[in-house]
């Protein structure tokens, strides 16, 4: 019996004993099992003195008094003690539940620990193998390293050795062969001095005549002074050639410094107009500052072949080139950014304005290829004009050659004129002729009148006679002459043999009705 | 075309006169000058050995024909058939032979290159020049014939010598900076004298006239450098061509490289036209870049070939040089400008093109192969 209360004594400071305790406490003080009966019939005083022991050591009043032989109890003290016990253990079973409660807090506690613990355990355990992994795998790693940097090595020390032996065997080959060279130079000394002495195979020149030289001078001594010449011939020539080097250089730079003020020009009108608009009245002034100040460069060639070897003037023309083209740029780039901002909304419009703007360049550019080949044609022969240097016949035919239709024209209408003027004197002649026969039968006629006249005259001496004498009626209209008297003096009815020293005056009198005719 | 008949020739001696009138061939040991209009049989000389070198003086009255192997030259004259002359070298032995500018000095080249004897036709006279150096390129006249670079070596150094043609006076004498001298070349003014090294090492050298250093080039070292050189006919550029397969173009006004051209196996930039010879005939269609590969025996008339113009990028096809062996044929092996400056002809590679040479008018090229021969027409601006 006290054995199960030593069992309840021991039962809380034990705390591996959780769940059993309160059961076996219940069990033990709530269930009362007549069969294990504490106190019978028989023994009750000895229970009664057992309690009041038990009692006294609990520290509860006693049950029954000590003097007492009689088996009355206290039933105050009792029923009190009862109570109390009831209490106490009232008491206790709420100590209990409390400690039940703490317990299987702390027990569901432990497990979550236990649970947590067991978890982190195997979270460390598999930290610690990846640990071990990695630090394997940076072994591995140092290891390859190593052995990499050791091949380096190795391989810079074969580099090294290699060139160390290359270097040794070239300095080792030139050598060799410098001494190989020495040998082969005495070998020819010696071959020289052998063969130059042998007597037998002599060399020489056998020449017939010896022949003129090809410039037809007589050659020269060789003196001091024609090595002087020789040398100042050298430096001529160097110089010649130096100067005209420069010359060259000199015309390219001009072109280019040409071409250069041109840009700058150029950019400047193009960003000139445009930057009052921006709103740089500085850099517009200092612009327009520049361009004068190299205006007046450019006006005098002079002055600026001067200022061109001045590196103060060559670096202001190209600072100012730098920063024109540098403000192109920009404005350039301004432009860009708008169209590309416009060019969205407006694409159908600028496709056929850039159709129409192709056409356009495509004509234009015909129109330059055409114009650049007609100057080009145009220079060539102009070059030729002037650098062909023309012999006499050849500039005679050339210009000959100019005029050759209208020489030809001239010709043809020369023989015309010939063909013509032959006829003419053909006509002449025959009109002459023609006149000679004229005026002899005009004399003839006139002799006939003459007659006729005297016969008529002799008729009509008697009848009329002073009428008829100054004019000749029978004569027809056509034969009367303007001057019938210069007519008549040179026909003398007796001489006919003057009628040809007169012919010339018939001829030219002839020629007078010829036109009626 | 019209085509004469053949004639015999050896040695491929065969040369036109400077001044364009007579055709001179050599036939074994025969001289034959013929008139070159008609191709009548002008004069006939018979030499002393088989003719191996046959030069005409500048003024095209003498012909020169060199016997290397008996050490003989004889000189021929045109005017009088009757003049001879005989050079002989003794046992000192002949190695080349040339004329000088004005037509009237032989310059004989001993065996070994001991030493190079300038002989006068007017004189009789003989001069010496010890120590000559035997490279690719060792004399060079100047165009107007007044003066002449020679490389000597002494005691392991490069020295160049500058004589005057007329007198063959030493005028100038100074050492260069390159290890192993394989050229000289004037340029065509006469005023500067480009030097350049060995293939082993990449380095040209612009002297002066009067022996002052006026420039030196080096593109990269280490690996091969300079093929050949050539100048520009204004004397403004100077081209040079190395074992990378690229030519570099300096300026005569400060030396520095201004352009640099490349031969890259695919053709592929869209400046490039590329011509290709395809042949009717069913063989090999070769594939160059303006001139043809050696292709079959059938004679000239019967192969049909045209030119046609590729689709870039086009593939030429590339030999891979051997490695071991000495002198690869690799990089651009020939140079030639035209005659107004505008245009540079190279030959890169292995290709089996043996001579490029312009037209005097720059308009025409000929690329003269070991068997066939091609003209290229460029397009003047009239045609375009």
């Amino acid at each position: 019996m006290p054995e199960s209360s030593q069992e309840n004594m021991d039962g809380p400071y034990n705390s591996y004993r959780l769940t059993p305790l309160l059961r076996r406490y219940t069990q033990s003080t709530n269930f009362y099992s007549p069969l294990k009966a504490f106190c019978t019939d028989e023994n009750m005083a000895e229970c009664i003195s057992f309690l009041n022991e038990e009692m006294s050591l609990l520290g509860f009043p006693l049950l029954c008094p000590e003097s007492g032989a009689s088996r009355g109890l206290d039933v105050v003290a009792l029923l009190n003690s009862m109570h109390a016990l009831v209490q106490q253990h009232r008491q206790v079973l709420r100590t209990v539940e409390n400690l039940e409660t703490e317990q299987l807090r702390a027990a569901s506690d432990m497990e979550y620990q236990q649970l947590s613990h067991a978890r982190l355990k195997e979270q460390f355990e598999l930290a610690k193998r990846e640990n071990g992994r990695l630090q394997e795998r940076e072994r591995q790693l140092h290891m390859n390293i190593k052995s990499l940097q050791n091949c380096i090595k190795n391989e810079k020390e074969e580099v090294q050795k290699l060139q160390n032996i290359r270097a040794s065997r070239a300095a080792h080959y030139s050598h060799d062969k410098k001494r190989k060279e020495r040998e082969y130079q005495k070998l020819k000394e010696h071959l020289n001095q052998v063969l130059v002495d042998r007597k037998d195979k002599k060399q020489a020149i056998e020449i017939l005549n010896c022949v003129g030289r090809s410039d037809g001078k007589r050659s020269q001594w060789k003196t001091r002074k024609s090595e002087s010449r020789h040398e100042s011939e050298m430096y001529k020539i160097l110089l010649n050639e130096l100067e005209n080097r420069q010359k060259e250089l000199m015309t390219e730079n001009a072109e280019l410094r040409k071409v250069l003020q041109q840009m700058k020009k150029e950019m400047v009108g193009i960003l000139g107009p445009k930057r009052s608009s921006l709103g740089e009245p500085r850099c517009e002034r200092s612009a327009d500052q520049e361009s004068a100040s190299e205006g007046e460069g450019d006006c005098d060639p002079g002055q600026k072949a001067i200022e061109v070897s001045c590196e103060h003037a060559r670096e202001e023309l190209t600072n100012s080139i730098r920063q024109q083209w540098r403000k192109i740029k920009h404005h350039v780039e301004k432009l860009d950014c708008q169209v590309s901002l416009v060019q969205v909304v407006q694409v159908e419009s600028e496709a056929a304005s850039n159709e129409t703007n192709d056409q356009e360049m495509g004509r234009l550019k015909l129109e330059v290829q055409q114009c650049k080949e007609f100057i080009h044609t145009q220079q060539q022969l102009l070059q030729q004009q002037l650098i062909s240097p023309c012999e006499e016949e050849t500039a005679s035919l050339l210009k000959d050659c100019y005029v050759l239709e209208e020489k030809e024209r001239f010709k043809e209408q020369r023989r015309i004129f010939e063909e013509q003027r032959k006829n003419f004197a053909s006509e002449r002649q025959n009109f002459t002729e023609a006149a000679i026969r004229l005026g002899h039968e005009r004399k003839m006629f006139e002799e006939d009148r003459a007659t006729w006249l005297k016969h008529h005259f002799l008729n009509l001496t008697f009848t009329d006679h002073v009428t008829h004498i100054p004019k000749s009626p029978g004569l027809p209209a056509e034969y009367v002459e303007p001057d019938p008297k210069t007519l008549l003096s040179p026909v003398t009815f007796s001489d006919a043999g003057s009628v040809k020293s007169s012919a010339t005056a018939d001829f030219h009198q002839a020629l007078l009705p010829q036109s009626r005719f | 075309m019209n085509f004469s008949e053949l004639f015999k020739q050896t040695n491929q001696l065969c040369r036109l006169s400077p001044d364009g009138k007579y055709l001179a061939t050599c036939v074994q040991y025969r001289l034959v000058v013929r008139d070159v209009n008609t191709l009548q049989i002008l004069h006939l000389y018979t030499c002393l050995d088989q003719v191996l070198h046959m030069e005409w003086s500048s003024d095209s009255l003498f012909i020169l024909c060199a016997m290397y192997k008996r050490g003989l030259v004889q000189v021929w004259s045109l005017e009088q058939p009757d003049w001879h002359c005989k050079i002989d070298e003794g046992s000192i032995g002949l190695v080349s032979s040339r004329w000088s500018p004005d037509g009237r000095h032989v310059l004989n080249t001993t065996e070994f290159h001991l030493r190079v004897t300038v002989w006068s036709l007017c004189n009789k006279s003989v001069s010496y020049i010890k120590y000559p150096k035997a490279c690719q390129k060792g004399m060079d006249f100047s165009a107007d014939g007044r003066y002449m670079a020679l490389a000597e070596r002494r005691e392991c150094k490069d020295y160049i010598s500058v004589f005057v043609c007329d007198d063959w006076h030493l005028l100038r004498h100074f050492e260069t900076e390159t290890q192993d001298l394989a050229g000289v070349e004037w340029s065509p003014n006469g005023c500067v004298l480009a030097v350049w090294d060995t293939c082993l090492e990449y380095k040209v050298l612009l002297y002066s006239l009067d022996g002052r250093l006026l420039s030196t080039y080096s593109a990269y070292e280490w690996s091969l450098g300079i093929k050949t050189i050539a100048w520009s006919p204004s004397s403004q550029f100077l081209a040079i061509s190395s074992y990378d397969e690229k030519v570099r173009i300096l300026n005569h006004i400060t030396w520095k490289k201004i352009a640099e051209f490349e031969h890259p196996a695919n053709i592929s930039s869209t400046k490039a036209v590329v011509y290709r010879e395809v042949e009717k005939c069913p063989v090999v269609v070769s594939e160059d870049l303006s001139s043809s590969q050696i292709t079959v025996s059938s004679s000239l008339f019967n192969t049909q070939s045209k030119y046609e113009i590729c689709q870039l990028p086009v593939q030429v096809a590339v030999l891979k040089p051997d490695p071991d062996r000495a002198n690869p044929k690799v990089g651009v092996s020939l140079l030639a400008f035209s005659a107004n400056s505008r245009y540079l002809a190279t030959k890169n590679g292995c290709f089996q093109v043996l001579s490029l040479l312009w037209h005097c008018s720059g308009d025409s090229l000929i690329l003269l192969g070991k068997e066939q021969l091609c003209l290229c027409y460029m397009e003047t601006e009239e045609q375009k």
